[in-house]
């Protein structure tokens, strides 16, 4: 059966090969996901890992100057402030308010330099305070 | 109103539960008019969905903001188009448009097939059924499209409803969801057929047959459907990106990667009669993918950045396709002595095998991207640390996997079945081999530094230079034997064999997505705050910015940079970069400024404003444009596919395309 054994092969090159890149790769490119409070905890292991961490971003928080971004992630009353200096624009759901993902670094006085930033607005578009059609807010579904 | 909808939906999911019994029972018993009434019943649900559907559409045409559905998804200034949309914006709308394209689906299949297939159709209806009631059972019990807004039980409007995303605003991401959906739906049939036949053990392949058209078409939407996302994510959200690996990204590109698969690997079981088991895993895998990337986009186990709305009906998902998924691997296990192959392997060069590795590679890339999207939810499990991987990860093995891939579509088509001889490898591949040896050498020494570049533009060369090469001696056959001219001669070759002529042009598409993709590492970027007179350089452009000025209208205020673009010193015109931030819904959405050529975009997103600064993200990105001439081309390479071949091909299991033969035109 030397036929097969040569199919055998390939396909153990291919697979095996294949294999090989993606678990030599996810040491580089993993991220932790965390939670404020486990990053604050995390203290000095923080910096030498890539985590994401998500919140809400403060109102108000956000102030630009030339690339870089500060805002201040919000999660269970904890705060984060963070630092964006990376090079893509930042997303147009991002804005007071929407939750937001951070990937980066914690340095050392615990302020979180991101080199990306997703934002999505949380899950519908709430309408400013006090726009807010009354039957919405006070919802009280009629199931047919 | 209403009430006339969701009633038509629980008279949808009786008729559907009725459906699956008649249609077992008739067949079982041998009852035809059971089975009959089973087809009807198919009919009877489709007139049903339709009609909520007509009813939940005509609310959002006319802003009845009783209804929460359309109260959240549309408001009063928004164009009709929009609020058409509206009907797939939201989660209820979405699963409402899903079990309504079932339907649909599902009386063409009955209309279409009533005549040739009357023991697989009871099967067929009963197992179309039984999918329509699991999307039924969402839209009537859990996630009504019909409940109206109250305040102390009594039913109240609004006096208008809170939009849509400006960013989805967008006629790209208006058309997008429903192809996707196409796409997704579309699947269930050829499942359905595939299950059928193995139920009643068929004879023959007279599944693959009925339903090989309808698998291209599903296909051919599915993939129109991840190249309109796409397009909308460059040329939308100012970024300049078009993949980015998000879970829902990826969600789509499952069944897309499984269906290929399958659309090459029927291939083998129509000409040799093998690998028939693998062609039913495939069908059902791909199924599952599509429910599962429903399941997915719809259930929020994996962050991403797309939004939508979390709720409850994941669990749902997850018992369909734990159910569903077991019921198929007990089918095919119990019937596996069924669909024992007809014909062995017999070489590592030759057709079956190049098939055999596109699957393996095809099904691999389809693993690893499976495995990439749920690594967070997997290590979650397994050591309670949410891990997840980027894009990097995705791009270190999706890139060479393509890779291999692209060289497959070289070789492939032009070995011969059963097995290649030196002779015609060498006559088949002996120009185009030296010509991409040359182009990668001429590459290299042109000063190009990136090795996957080199490989992937020098591996274009040379399955251009296959498919070019087939045309051409095809053609060449058909001018000396008709007469005509060249170019008639090789339409008249296409034409006789669609699906082998259709098929090198989606190859063809895909060789140009690729030139596309190799531009990438050539990006520049540039990002700078500029006031009025400055000026910004990227790439070989020069940017002065002539004025910065805002404007607002009743639906949203702007900004606009005016600037003077010269590439090289030689002036080529003025660029506007826009911001809108629209009123109502809070939210704010850049008018990319681009100018479009084929060998690069000058990309320009006004990012912000502050005092009399703004700042610019500026990017050149070399061949992007290839990538979206790349899927025009897929698009109309699928659609020759689906024209009737002239000649009506008979698929004569015995002959053998070999040695011999190395000449003659072989059959794809």
């Amino acid at each position: 059966m030397k036929k097969y054994a040569k199919f055998g092969i390939l396909i153990a090159i291919i697979v095996g090969s294949i294999a090989w890149v993606a678990t030599a790769s996810i040491q580089s490119s993993k991220t932790y996901y965390v939670t404020i409070a486990e990053l604050t905890k995390m203290g000095q292991q923080a910096s030498s890992k890539r985590v994401r961490v998500g919140g809400d971003i403060q109102e108000h928080s956000i102030v630009r100057t030339g690339n870089t971004v500060r805002f201040n992630l919000v999660q269970e009353s904890k705060t984060l402030p963070v630092v964006y200096e990376g090079r893509d624009p930042l997303p147009d759901t991002f804005k007071d308010g929407a939750q937001a993902l951070a990937g980066g670094r914690l340095d050392d006085s615990g302020v979180f330099h991101a080199q990306e930033v997703q934002a999505k607005c949380a899950s519908k578009y709430a309408p400013k305070p006090g726009m807010a059609p009354e039957g919405l807010q006070k919802k009280i579904v009629n199931k047919v | 109103m209403e009430n006339i909808g969701a009633l038509a939906l629980l008279l949808a999911f009786c008729i559907s539960l009725y459906a699956i019994v008649s249609s077992v029972v008739g067949r079982l018993k041998n009852k035809p008019f059971l089975t009959l009434s089973g087809e009807r019943a198919v009919l009877a649900v489709w007139a049903l969905v339709s009609t909520a559907a007509g009813i939940l559409v005509y609310g959002l045409m006319t802003g009845d903001y009783r209804m929460a559905y359309v109260a959240s998804h549309t408001n009063r200034d928004m164009p009709a188009f929009y609020k058409f949309a509206a009907w797939w914006g939201g989660q209820e709308g979405s699963l409402l448009f899903w079990s309504w394209l079932l339907s649909t689906y599902a009386a063409i299949a009955v209309l279409t097939s009533r005549r040739g297939h009357r023991n697989l159709l009871p099967w067929v209806v009963a197992i179309l059924s039984t999918i329509q009631l699991f999307f039924l059972m969402l839209v009537v019990f859990v996630v009504s499209p019909f409940q109206v807004l109250a305040v102390d039980r009594v039913v109240t409007s609004v006096a208008d409803g809170m939009g849509l995303n400006p960013l989805l605003q967008y006629w790209a991401m208006v058309i997008h969801p429903p192809f996707l959906y196409l796409g997704y739906v579309g699947f269930a049939v050829p499942f359905a057929f595939a299950m059928a036949s193995l139920i009643e053990r068929a004879p023959g392949d007279s599944w693959i047959h009925t339903t090989r058209r309808w698998t291209i078409v599903t296909w051919l939407f599915q993939g129109t459907g991840v190249s309109l996302g796409s397009a909308w994510a460059y040329h939308v959200l100012g970024w300049g990106g078009y993949w980015m690996w998000d879970p829902v990204e990826n969600a789509s590109l499952l069944p897309w990667l499984g269906g290929t698969a399958f659309l090459h690997s029927v291939m083998m079981q129509e000409k040799k009669g093998m690998m028939k088991v693998w062609n039913m895993v495939l069908i059902s895998a791909t199924f599952f993918l599509c429910i599962f990337g429903t399941f997915l986009t719809r259930s929020g186990i994996v962050s991403s950045v797309h939004a939508f709305a979390e709720s409850p009906i994941g669990a749902y998902f997850v018992s369909f396709l734990a159910v569903g998924i077991a019921a198929t691997v007990w089918l095919i296990l119990d019937r596996i002595n069924f669909l024992r192959s007809e014909s062995d392997l017999e070489s590592v060069v030759s057709r079956e095998s190049s098939f055999l590795f596109n699957n393996l590679i095809l099904l691999a890339s389809c693993f690893a991207v499976l495995w990439g999207t749920l690594f967070p939810v997997i290590t979650e499990k397994l050591s309670n640390e949410k891990v997840s991987l980027d894009a990097i990860w995705f791009n270190r093995l999706m890139v060479p996997i393509g890779l291999f891939l692209l060289f497959l579509t070289g070789v492939g088509p032009l070995f011969a079945w059963r097995r290649t001889s030196i002779d015609s490898i060498r006559k088949n591949f002996q120009w185009p081999g030296i010509g991409t040896l040359v182009v990668a050498v001429a590459l290299f020494a042109g000063g190009m530094r990136y090795p996957y570049s080199i490989i992937s533009l020098s591996l274009c060369f040379f399955v251009t230079a296959t498919i070019v090469l087939e045309f051409f001696r095809g053609g060449r056959a058909v001018a000396e034997k008709t007469g005509t001219g060249f170019l008639p001669a090789v339409i008249e070759l296409t034409h006789r064999n669609t699906r082998r002529y259709g098929g090198y042009l989606v190859h063809m598409g895909m060789v140009l997505m690729f030139i596309g993709w190799s531009g990438h590492p050539f990006n520049i970027t540039s990002v700078g705050e500029v006031a009025k007179g400055s000026t910004l350089k990227v790439g070989a452009y020069n940017l002065k910015v002539l004025d910065l000025f805002e404007g607002d209208t009743p639906n949203y205020q702007w900004e606009t940079a005016k600037l003077e673009v010269t590439k090289n010193g030689s002036y080529i015109g003025t660029m506007e970069p826009t911001r809108r931030f629209y009123k109502a819904a809070q939210q704010a959405t850049a008018i990319v400024a681009l100018r479009t050529r084929l060998n690069e975009d000058l990309y320009i997103n006004y990012a912000a404003r502050a005092g009399d600064k703004a700042t610019l993200q500026c990017y050149v990105f070399p061949l992007v444009s290839w990538i979206w001439l790349g899927m025009l081309v897929v698009i109309g390479g699928t659609l020759v596919c689906l024209i009737p071949s002239k000649v009506a091909r008979s698929y004569p299991r015995t002959e053998v395309v070999g040695v011999a033969k190395a000449n003659a035109p072989v059959e794809a």
